[in-house]
């Protein structure tokens, strides 16, 4: 039986240019077609578009649209003071706002030349591991829905739930935490904190074999990973990636081990690296740095020296908080503080941090004023977003929500 | 002086304008005529080997005669050494080379900081706003001459009055 549409088929019949006499076979009229995807895709983790040029199903050409969650946070840094920037940071990368915290406290710790009490390291080299694991966790479960497999999901975000009420327990917050202060952090914690955690590290080890058997026994979902969004080490060290992005692809860039700070140097831990530079390879880092990120809050537990958790720096630092009502001087450079800001010596610094994403980076620029001048954010979702049109070229539509997986993106960074 | 900082100078006589070290960074300006060839000569030379891309930043300072400073920051894996090169810009002409040949990274930060700055860049495959909207008439938003608040559709009404909280 004839198909109902077949008589209206286009059918063109392509002259051969080199010779323009003799008849060539009839082939189907194909162009180019170009599709929007986003701004609302659930995928997106946000909200961006991307344009895709499309050859049938495979991908010609990507164009990434930004700026729909720009929120000028780089204009208003230049309007508040030093510390009143420290819950703008909150909102660069919400999945992981203990990370923005800590890269803006050290940059600015940096600029001021200060040094922390031991304690204080110890407890945001804690704090910002535990934050990997949430970021990871996150973009585990997320991953794996975006390409359908749902089951880890609810097994990643169960464990996920575990530290939010951690850090609620902490500063009050789950996501938006502003718990780094320039100069240490706000509250020590309680000796309840301490035995939670412990009793996390020895929870959770089995757990992460569990989503391990999760993905590696789901056919689907490997073949969906492995060989999708390769790219060369050369190729990624040239776009400048960062985080799990570039180690999957070989290069073993981690700042902590580079340039050791916090108590980073404190402890034994090591740098998972990939091979093929895969989404695979991308994924195994990350499951290898939660058990590495365990490996290090064992240890910083164990040794947790004593003492302050705030340096005294009266010109800087805030003084603790149950002495702002009941001395005189505390209350005096609480107000100083909150309303004039401390003024930072004239120079211009750069302080890059490893966050889960990728090296999160300040770039501040003081002329002496109690404001920055000038601060930029290297946000690491931003540079990746500029390899995605190379890294997406030549793949399936399909493949496209695994390339904007792989680099566990998340729009309120990118946009700032 | 900083040994690279001596190199650059050796190499680009012409080129090299002053070395700050400070707080363990090190800054070097160059003219911008010669910005392209200065970061060729980071990338390509073995001792330098500077092939990592970490940021291309911005500054305004409106007083001074040259406006705009253009900021580029690069990070050596294997020497594990970081160093930022800045070159100044006129207002009037703030054009400099693209770094898009040398580092494909570039490509979207340079965007940034023609829409954040409105400082061009020559030989760029594709400088369009990126943050900002595509028709986007009231300028460059960190300049220093755009306020960072009473400009927008919010202040037509009446009822906010003068006094913001």
């Amino acid at each position: 039986m004839k198909h109902p549409l077949e008589d209206q088929r286009t059918t063109v019949y392509k002259v051969d240019p080199e010779h323009p006499e003799s008849p060539s076979l009839p082939t189907l009229r194909t162009e180019e077609m170009m599709l929007n995807m986003g701004p609302q895709h659930p995928s997106t983790h946000g909200v961006l578009k991307v344009v895709l040029a499309l050859e049938g199903e495979r991908i010609v050409k990507a164009i990434p649209v930004l700026g729909f969650l720009h929120r000028g946070v780089e204009k208003l840094a230049e309007d508040g003071t030093y510390q009143q920037f420290i819950p703008h940071t909150d909102r660069l990368d919400y999945i992981c706002a203990m990370y923005n915290n800590f890269a803006y406290c050290r940059a600015v710790e940096k600029l001021m030349d200060m040094k922390l009490p031991p304690r204080a390291e110890y407890l945001r080299t804690i704090v910002a591991e535990v934050q990997r694991i949430i970021g990871h966790l996150f973009w585990l479960g997320t991953q794996a829905l975006d390409i359908g497999a749902m089951t880890v999901f609810f097994y990643t975000f169960r464990d996920r739930e575990i530290l939010l009420d951690f850090f609620d327990e902490l500063c009050g917050a789950r996501l938006t935490t502003s718990w780094y202060r320039i100069g240490g952090v706000e509250r020590d914690f309680t000796p309840d904190l301490i035995e939670k955690l412990r009793r996390f590290v020895d929870y959770f080890p089995p757990k992460i074999d569990e989503y391990v058997t999760f993905l590696e026994t789901n056919r689907i979902w490997l073949a969906r990973t492995k060989g999708v969004a390769v790219i060369s080490a050369e190729d990624a060290i040239n776009f400048g990636l960062s985080g799990p992005t570039l180690r999957g692809s070989g290069v073993d860039y981690d700042l902590r081990k580079f340039e050791p700070y916090a108590a980073y140097g404190e402890c034994e831990w090591s740098v998972p690296v990939g091979k093929n530079g895969d989404t695979y390879d991308r994924y195994w880092i990350r499951i290898e740095e939660m058990r590495e990120s365990l490996k290090m809050v064992r240890q910083l537990l164990a040794k947790l020296p004593d003492g302050p958790v705030m340096a005294s720096v009266p010109s800087v630092t805030l003084p603790p908080k149950d002495k702002v009502f009941n001395d005189l001087a505390s209350m005096i450079q609480q107000f100083k503080l909150f309303s004039l800001g401390f003024p930072a010596p004239k120079g211009e610094i750069y302080c890059g941090t490893e966050a889960a994403k990728g090296e999160l980076g300040f770039y501040i620029v003081s002329n002496g004023e109690g404001k920055p001048y000038r601060l930029k954010i290297r946000a690491p979702s931003f540079i990746h977003m500029g390899a995605f049109d190379y890294m997406a070229r030549g793949y399936m539509i399909a493949d496209i929500v695994t390339i904007f997986g792989t680099y566990d993106i998340v729009m309120g960074e990118c946009d700032r | 002086m900083h040994p690279v900082a001596e190199k650059i100078q050796q190499a680009f006589p012409e080129a090299f304008r002053q070395a700050v070290e400070w707080r363990g960074d090190l800054a070097v300006q160059v003219a911008r005529e010669h910005l392209h060839a200065v970061c060729r000569y980071l990338h390509d030379d073995p001792g330098m080997d500077y092939d990592y891309i970490v940021h291309v930043s911005s500054v305004d300072w409106p007083d001074q005669p040259e406006r705009f400073e253009v900021v580029y920051e690069f990070y050596s894996i294997r020497r594990r050494a970081r160093i930022r090169v800045k070159a100044r810009v006129p207002e009037d002409d703030c054009v400099v080379d693209s770094m898009t040949d040398i580092w494909k990274g570039a490509d979207f930060m340079e965007r940034e900081v023609y829409d954040m700055m409105g400082i061009r860049f020559r030989n760029h495959p594709n400088l369009v706003r990126i943050l900002m909207p595509d028709d986007y008439p009231e300028g460059f938003p960190l300049r220093k001459d755009f306020p960072v608040r009473g400009k927008g559709w919010r202040d037509t009404f009446p009822f906010l009055g003068e006094k913001t909280i």
